[in-house]
């Protein structure tokens, strides 16, 4: 690792301050950060430490929402049952160690396109709320570790809409335990969202095809005669482009029977 | 260079970090504390697994800066007042949950962890937990028994594989 300063703010006020500084760089949980840092990939002046920043921390009701603070671990999602899929998913990120230190908000920017938490967002419509803007989840995702976030924005807090039923259908990489294909769905009133993660090489995206069947018929069987294009999938050797297409309609499938 | 104070198995330790020491290099470096293992050092491997305000964390992938302030514990930590093995270090010995012992610290460190939060897990609760914790040498077995029987559990149904 090359050097850098550590700040450590406990207001955003102060956390907005720190982050204006000449390459300062937001450190949620660290553990993706520390190990890019380890391998020099990034070479900050000053890490602007987030863990410590009150507004940030917690998870509140706000009429038919979750509230999550940026800076809330997995594992305190995990722990909540205010959305239960949403819990679940978190109780599958890594393992309790990673989900003690790695947070929501790490996770949003960081976007890696096997990444948990993109598939529940894009998959419940959330809001993504930042220190500049609320952002919806359909115009933040833009591509492998790419967002809608400008330099020094922070996400402060996610909000998620809470669904009538939802479920996250993971398939594990073997090696690295993030998704090889996951599939996050997720039932409202006004119609069926289903956000896949690990597949593509466009990061997460929203199935239209089978958002649109499962709207006319909540049944695993309404994907039949659906089939996902193998072109744009991401192919290396823990699968390839035809393997995630086909594991995408599988997954989603499974999440339709599980979600009830 | 900034001046960290911690609390580390009870004791108050201070020292000078800079910003990139990371929590495992100033445990051993700088406070002697090698029971911590470096295994990885890739945030994998779960060696260096230690408690920062009651909670595992991989100590390689937490910055010393991150921790001022904390209470801190470590393996050094875990045995008893008069120095003999704890429950679980102890079951660790009995039901041989070790070979090479690279491992065990962090073993020890989030069987305590776990049983802290959940005093009966299952054997299926014992496997998920361990998730990040690699052992190259024992196929994981006996250390489940281990972690089973120090929770007070009856291990004598879980035959060897
Ligand atoms: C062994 C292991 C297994 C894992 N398994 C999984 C898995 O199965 N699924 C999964 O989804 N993830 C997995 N992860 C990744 C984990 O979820 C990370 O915690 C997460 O990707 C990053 O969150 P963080 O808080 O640690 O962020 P950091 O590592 O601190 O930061 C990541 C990036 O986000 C930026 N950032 C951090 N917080 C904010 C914020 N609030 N606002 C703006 N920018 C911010 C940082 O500047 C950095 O660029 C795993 C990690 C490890 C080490
Ligand atoms: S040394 Fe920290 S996880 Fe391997
Ligand atoms: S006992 Fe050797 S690595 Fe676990």
């Amino acid at each position: 690792m090359y050097n850098f300063e550590v700040e450590k703010p406990g207001t955003l006020a102060e956390a907005t301050a720190a982050m204006a500084g000449e390459d300062a760089q937001a450190l949620g949980g660290g553990q993706t950060l520390i190990p890019t840092l380890k391998q020099r990939l990034a070479s900050p002046a000053k890490l602007v430490s987030l863990s410590g920043v009150a507004e940030m921390q917690g998870i509140s009701k706000d009429g038919d929402a979750l509230r999550i603070g940026g800076a809330t671990t997995h594992g305190a999602v995990a722990a909540d049952g205010n959305y239960p899929a949403l819990s679940a998913l978190a109780a599958q990120i890594g393992d309790p160690a990673v989900r003690n230190r790695g947070t929501i908000g790490g996770s949003l920017a960081n976007n890696d396109p096997a990444a948990c938490y993109p598939a529940a967002a894009l998959g419940s419509g959330a809001t993504i709320i930042t220190t500049n803007r609320e952002i919806a989840a359909d115009d933040y995702f833009q591509g492998m570790f790419d967002t809608a976030l400008d330099e020094g924005e922070i996400v402060t807090a996610v909000s998620f809409p809470i669904p009538q039923a939802a479920n996250y259908q993971k398939f594990v990489q073997p090696a690295s335990r993030f998704a090889l294909v996951g599939v996050f769905l997720a039932k409202y009133a006004d119609g069926i969202r289903v956000a896949v993660t690990g597949a593509s090489n466009e990061g997460v995206f929203r199935w239209a095809e089978a958002e649109a069947a499962l709207g006319d018929d909540f049944s695993a069987s309404a994907l039949d005669g659906l089939s996902v294009p193998a072109d744009n999938m991401i192919s290396d050797l823990h699968g390839p482009a035809a393997y995630r297409a086909h594991l995408v309609k599988v997954m989603t499938g499974r999440a339709v029977t599980a979600a009830g | 260079m900034t001046k960290v104070t911690m609390t580390v198995n009870g004791k108050a330790v201070s020292g000078d970090v800079e910003g990139r020491t990371l929590l495992s290099s100033f445990l051993r470096e700088d406070q002697g504390l090698t029971g911590t293992h470096v295994g990885c050092d890739t945030s994998q491997c779960g060696a260096c697994v230690v408690h920062v305000d009651g909670a595992a964390v991989k100590a390689c992938t937490m910055l010393a800066a991150e921790a001022d302030g904390a209470n801190v514990d470590t393996i050094e930590g875990q045995s008893n007042a008069d120095g003999s093995l704890n429950v679980i270090q102890q079951a660790f010995q009995d039901h041989h949950g070790l070979q090479c012992g690279f491992c065990t610290p962090g073993m020890v460190m989030s069987a305590a962890a776990l049983l802290k939060d959940n005093p009966k897990p299952s054997e299926t609760e014992v496997r998920e937990y361990l998730e990040g914790n690699i052992c190259r040498c024992t196929g994981y077995h006996n250390i489940v028994k281990a972690i089973m029987a120090a929770s007070g559990q009856d291990v004598t149904a879980i035959a060897a594989e």
